[in-house]
């Protein structure tokens, strides 16, 4: 579904940014010319492929940014999954199956990715699962009720979009193409939101409060979504500088703002901001004030529903490791008599 | 609620697969990503979860990871060097008079 469009440092690298720098070894003639050659490439808009060489904080920045989408993906299945089952027809049911499993799909599809840095799948597991790694914070909102799935998927996933769309020019080449197959799927996702409130807001009026109840409760976190104002995000020029990055998140917040309004003019909710203006000047509408301290306490760890998040990929992964076991013996087995067999 | 601080020592993985999706009759099979599973009838139906949930294929090849030889990055330069000099090669390469018309 989304990555958080910054890359928050894991729990374990905090401590170390604050501290004691590595003082970095001089460079040999040699790595200098491979230096040259990978900024060379990045200055042409060129792609890098995973045996090519590169510099070891581009390599760690991609794990951490593509693994925290990854698990962002994964840890996403988990509000919405908690609706399949009590989704209100049996078409909604199969729709909401059908996007969940997606987000699996695409939760798969960057852990791959990742694993072409040199990465493995079980390191990135262990480190969501002890809470050392991060995922995207809106995550650890709770869907209160239906309205909510559909609000999730207009707006949470809306802002996805906006994320992900510059995130398919991405330096890397099989994070780029990783983020192109997630594109092409996650439209389906907005317009089952959006369309799943048109029709509660042609119902009845208890259930046009249910939408507009649901809006207030997510507009703000969906803007934090794409992270901290420019002047707080000391890692994106670098990240810009790389071609990891290509909008910033506060031209991002602008679009997906810019995009929504008229949406929600359409659905017939209001969007809780008395701020939120068209500014003829600017050509954009203007905005209030993000809580962000409200964002940083929950991506530390102090959300309402971290440890409820985290507690479910846990047991997902303790219950099911008696079929990882036993898919393996079931393999090893089988091949075994394959050459029993051909002796 | 469990406490997200417990997880069992990481068993072996499954092995990597590669894999490769031909899109409709009449064209190439054609590398789409990777997946982890047991064996090879188990990433079959990996691969069709993962990269055909909308029809994206009619046959699918999975490949064991590690049996895949692939060219060095680092050789680039000479490994296909020769035919840049080469130009001869493309049609381009000869001038034929306007009145001759579609060649």
């Amino acid at each position: 579904m989304y990555t958080q469009s910054f890359s928050v440092a894991d729990a374990s690298e905090e401590g170390k940014s604050a501290g004691l720098k590595a003082v970095p070894r001089p460079m040999s003639e040699a790595e200098l010319a491979l230096v040259d050659q990978f900024e060379a490439r990045i200055a042409a808009d060129g792609r890098i492929e995973p045996r090519d060489w590169m510099p070891d904080a581009y390599r760690k920045t991609l794990v951490r940014q593509i693994s925290q989408h990854a698990h962002s993906e994964i840890v996403g299945m988990l509000p919405e999954g908690n609706w399949i089952s009590r989704a209100p027809s049996l078409k909604r049911k199969a729709i909401l199956i059908a996007k969940v499993q997606d987000e699996g799909g695409h939760g798969l599809y960057l852990y791959s990715a990742a694993e072409t840095l040199g990465t493995s799948r079980d390191e990135m597991l262990a480190a969501l699962h002890s809470g050392k790694a991060k995922y995207s914070s809106i995550f650890n909102y709770p869907t209160l009720n239906w309205a909510d799935v559909g609000v999730v998927g207009w707006l949470v996933d809306g802002a996805a979009i906006m994320n992900q769309i510059p995130l398919c020019r991405c330096s890397y080449g099989p994070y780029a193409r990783a983020m192109i197959r997630v594109c092409k799927e996650e439209s389906f996702h907005q317009r089952q939101g959006y369309e799943a409130l048109l029709v509660m807001m042609q119902g009845t009026a208890e259930q046009r409060e249910m939408v507009q109840d649901a809006v207030n409760r997510w507009w703000w976190k969906c803007l934090a979504m794409f992270g901290p104002p420019d002047e707080n995000s000391p890692n994106s020029a670098q990240g810009m500088r790389w071609g990891i990055k290509r909008i910033s998140n506060d031209e991002l917040r602008q679009k997906f703002v810019d995009a929504t309004v008229p949406q929600a003019q359409v659905l017939g909710v209001t969007l809780p901001d008395p701020d939120l203006k068209w500014n003829e000047a600017r050509g954009h509408y203007d905005y209030g004030q993000i809580d962000w301290d409200e964002f940083w306490e929950t991506v530390n760890g102090n959300g309402p529903c971290n440890k409820e998040r985290l507690g479910a990929r846990v047991k997902a992964w303790n219950d099911g490791a008696w079929v990882r076991e036993a898919a393996l013996a079931h393999a090893a087995k089988q091949a075994q008599r394959q050459v029993k067999e051909a002796a | 609620m469990n406490a997200p601080t417990s997880t069992p020592a990481a068993l072996k993985e499954w092995p990597l697969w590669e894999v490769f999706v031909r899109s409709k009759q009449g064209l190439e099979h054609k590398h789409c990503g990777s997946l982890h599973a047991s064996d090879a009838q188990h990433a079959l139906q990996m691969a069709r979860d993962v990269y055909t949930r909308r029809q994206e294929g009619v046959s699918i090849w999975v490949v064991p990871s590690v049996a895949i030889a692939a060219s060095e990055p680092n050789d680039k330069a000479e490994f296909f060097e020769p035919a840049s000099d080469k130009i001869y090669r493309h049609p381009t390469f000869y001038a034929i008079p306007d009145v001759v018309g579609h060649m």
